[in-house]
């Protein structure tokens, strides 16, 4: 590995909207309101952002192709503005493109600003994903949905540690009820209400053995970061946010296309994780990380995640999830801001909304839902299927 | 020596009880009344599906490369133009250097098809014809039609060399009959009064066309094992045979009762029934009807023995059955009503049908590459090695995935994906052998799914662009039939 990312660049400013469904409002209102709340937040002009990095996923349910929608809605002055795409991961990789530009020694100070409007389909669930997957895989794949795909895992782990239906659905129920907990308790998050096992265990089934509680939401948003080079971040405010370490990894196509892969675990995760450690110089992730955001589009994609992260053994997430090791009182609290299942999940907006609840709980500004003193955050943010997707780990300290 | 040399049948897993039907209808006239229960394709068969299913029965243990030639026989054709033999001969990964044929306009078509491949071998043109026959047969709802029709494949292999039973003649006569037509936008028949059929058609040209061979082939009935002809007319059936002279020992079942009218198959499937049950020597006569009739003789061989119990014919498909108890579901299948499909569901896009062509023998023939450094089977097709300690760039050859079985490594039943059949079971698989990909299941129920699950491929329509006038056909996967 190179030197890394550690410690060379610094968050100044973030913004964040209300996530959830905004009938009156499109992705420009979004931009504008994310961006607007970091520009504050970083207390710069705009004249200061020397490049900027946009992130969309469904540009033809969305704003169009191009970084023109960012750069014509804010103004931006014909400075270099880049869009990117990386499907749920399209937040961080906007983010990656902002701190790499600043790392490099080409900017000082950089955007990385991604939004999603999907409440203009006129359906549930996310835009039909035969319209995304491109000329061929769509007839070749089948039917596939989201909740489909990541269902298709739990079915391998429950059946793997010998789990029935009902006792794996309990397990994962906890996780849900854990994250509508911290939801409950922050104004911007979609769904702000408490449930009950009870109730994740009798919704409707969306993908067998998946529910609708064991879904996230989905919701329209937008989010945004100002990074700067961390030798002038002080200068901006006494607590900026050191990048510790950025990593992404992106399936090879093994897993579904060679028979080693097991199904009970995202490989990408646990790649993208052994070089995150090693460039935060993280020797014990258990012990060493204070609190993470990880991409619980369903609870079942939050279980293994603890796994492929290296928190809880192998098979054994579910221990720590009933020992409470994940909620907001335990060892590594997760989801402090309600998770992608409270927020919904506006799909590049998401891995910066992640990133602004680390932001703000190392600041201690995160109210009511404050952990006590973080050192370390940790988010992670997945694009694509179990069998094949897009990881990219952030992990921010002070 | 020409004659058939293998054969396969096919029947949809699913069947209707005809009582479903009439009370789904409650003015179809008593007379037109018909007892048991008739095959339904499912929403993703069709025509072209069922003639693969029942080509890729009669090709197991055949090397597909001796073929010369693939005739379809169907009244039902997906496309008014685009041949389907075609389809289906590069969906069965045949060569290209062959001859191909669709039959059609008439239900006899299935065995003027056979003729035709017979004579071709028989002047010496072909080696060796794989016919198919098949048929999904709409009738207007509440019509007499609907409770007589069915769907269905059947398919011969037709060569010179093993055969099993040997054509000895046939006899044709051809007449302009306008007992039913469907034209331009037709969805469903048009027919005359229905005695005007049976009595002036079916009682006189079957008899005919098998007098005639008969006495072609200076044959009497009693020479005869079976024969073998469609019995849309059940009552009828039976008095036709006895007034040609054949005992009731000679009368092969038309299983009107259990399988009902499958058009140009329908000949074809009784006849395999039929060579199901022969013995070496039995002389068997098949008739097709249909403006006209078409008779064929065949005499059963020693090689019978040799094929006796091994192939899916008719028998076991009969027995493999699973009860459709709504009339509505049915309607829905043959789209004769369009339930809510939600935007989600009209969100198709479009299909490149460049690609379709560029890649056709991945997608329709289901073939996928085969690493000649590691041996690891892959689809879809790969220039570079999925294998992560290989990797090795342009080493592949060819590999069908079609005919290999595999299991249930994961699968989901999913509510929010759109299907015509809820819920949409997809599944990934591993292939015995090697290999690994993902395709929806068909033919099965989430009740019935388990990690595990043995399994084989099956070809059908994975999805409908209305808008586009587009089949999309590929493989799914089913649980084993039997």
């Amino acid at each position: 590995m190179g030197q890394g990312i550690n410690d060379k660049v610094a968050i100044i400013g973030m913004g964040c909207t209300k996530f959830g469904e905004h009938w009156d409002k499109g992705s420009e209102d979004l931009i504008v309101e994310a961006f607007t709340e970091a520009l504050g937040d970083a207390g710069i002009e705009k004249k200061d952002i020397q490049a900027a990095w946009y992130g969309s996923c469904y540009d033809e349910f969305n704003v169009g192709k191009s970084a023109l929608p960012l750069s014509r809605t804010l103004k931006l002055p014909f400075i270099p503005v880049t869009r990117v795409e990386n499907l749920c991961a399209s937040g961080s990789e906007a983010l990656r493109g902002a701190v790499y530009g600043v790392a490099s020694g080409a900017y000082d100070i950089a955007l990385a600003l991604g939004a999603e409007k999907l409440k203009d389909t006129g359906y549930g669930g996310l835009p039909e994903i035969n319209m995304s997957y491109g000329t061929k895989n769509r007839v070749i794949f089948p039917s596939i949905s989201a909740p489909g795909v990541f269902a298709m895992m739990a079915n391998r782990y429950f059946s793997k540690y010998g789990m029935t239906i009902e006792e794996g659905k309990r397990v994962l129920a906890k996780i849900s009820v854990n994250s509508h907990r911290n939801g409950a308790k922050n104004p911007k998050a979609h769904l702000q209400r408490i449930i009950t096992e009870e109730d994740v265990l009798k919704a409707p089934i969306i993908a067998s053995p998946l529910g609708l509680f064991d879904c996230c939401g989905v919701s329209d948003g937008a989010a945004a970061a100002i990074v700067c080079r961390a030798d002038m971040a002080k200068d901006f405010r006494p607590d900026p946010v050191l990048i510790k370490a950025l990593q992404i990894a992106i399936s090879s196509g093994e897993e579904l296309g060679y028979t080693k892969w097991d199904g009970t675990y995202v490989e990408a995760t646990g790649r993208t994780a052994v070089r995150a450690y090693e460039e935060a110089g993280i020797k014990n992730p258990r012990e060493e990380i204070s609190m993470m955001e990880v991409h619980d589009c369903f609870s079942i994609t939050e279980l293994v995640t603890y796994e492929d992260l290296g928190i809880s053994p192998r098979g054994k997430a579910r221990n720590d999830i009933e020992d409470g090791f994940f909620t907001i009182e335990g060892r590594i609290p997760s989801q402090p801001d309600g998770g992608l299942k409270c927020f919904g999940h506006p799909i590049a907006a998401s891995g910066l909304r992640m990133l602004y609840e680390m932001y703000q709980q190392l600041q201690g500004r995160a109210g009511e839902r404050q952990i006590r003193d973080p050192k370390v955050g940790l988010t992670h943010n997945l694009g694509g299927f179990p069998q094949m997707n897009v990881v990219s780990l952030v992990i921010v300290g002070l | 020596m020409k004659g058939i040399v293998s054969y396969g049948g096919y029947l949809p897993l699913k069947r209707i009880n005809r009582d479903i039907i009439f009370k789904g209808m409650g003015w179809l006239h008593q007379a037109t009344y018909m007892k048991g229960e008739k095959c339904v394709a499912n929403f993703d068969e069709d025509s072209i599906t069922m003639a693969v299913a029942a080509a890729m029965n009669c090709l197991e243990g055949h090397d597909r490369d001796y073929l010369d030639g693939l005739y379809l026989a169907t009244t039902t054709s997906p496309f008014k133009e685009r041949r389907c033999a075609d389809i289906i001969g590069t969906t069965l990964d045949l060569k290209s250097q062959i001859r191909t044929a669709d039959f059609t306009d008439s239900t006899s078509a299935g065995t003027s098809a056979l003729i035709a491949a017979i004579d071709c071998i028989g002047a010496g043109s072909a080696n060796s014809i794989l016919l198919c026959a098949s048929d999904v047969r709409v009738g207007k709802p509440g019509s007499s039609q609907e409770l007589s029709f069915s769907d269905g494949a059947a398919s011969l292999l037709l060569g010179k060399e093993g055969v099993i039973a040997s054509c000895e003649g046939s006899y044709s006569v051809s007449y302009d009959f306008p007992d039913h037509w469907r034209t331009e936008g037709d969805k469903t028949d048009r027919s005359w009064e229905d005695r005007f059929g049976r009595e002036e058609g079916y009682r006189k040209f079957i008899p005919e066309a098998i007098s005639g061979l008969l006495s072609k082939c200076n044959l009497y009935p009693k020479d005869i094992a079976k024969v073998i002809f469609p019995g849309m007319y059940p009552r009828d059936h039976a008095s036709l045979c006895k007034r040609m002279g054949f005992e009731s020992d000679q009368i092969q079942d038309h299983l009107m009762g259990v399988m009902g009218n499958t058009g140009t198959a329908y000949p074809l499937m009784i006849l395999i029934s039929a060579l199901e049950a022969s013995k070496p020597g039995d002389k068997v006569i098949v008739a097709g009807f249909g403006n006209g009739s078409d008779a064929v003789l065949f005499q059963v061989t020693e090689e019978i023995e040799k094929v006796k119990g091994q192939k899916k014919g008719i028998k076991r498909y009969l027995e493999s059955k699973r009860q459709l108890t709504s009339y509505e579901k049915y309607l829905a299948f043959r789209n004769l009503i369009s339930p809510e499909g939600g935007i989600r569901g009209e969100a198709i896009a479009y299909t490149a049908l460049s690609l379709i062509w560029r890649d056709r023998r991945e997608i329709l023939g289901l073939c996928g590459t085969r690493c000649k450094k590691c041996g690891t089977p892959q689809y879809p097709a790969q220039r570079v090695c999925v294998n992560p300690d290989c990797g090795a760039i342009d080493e592949m050859q060819p590999y069908r995935f079609s005919d290999k079985k595999g299991e249930v490594f994961s699968f989901t039943a999913d509510l929010l994906a759109f299907t015509p059949d809820p819920p949409g079971i997809y599944a990934v698989i591993d292939f015995d052998g090697g290999g690994r990909y993902w395709f929806d299941v068909t033919d099965c129920d989430l009740e019935s799914m388990e990690i595990g699950m043995p399994v084989e491929m099956s070809f059908r329509r994975r999805y409908v662009d209305e808008k586009g006038g587009i089949v999309g056909y590929f493989w799914k996967t089913v649980p084993l039939r039997f």
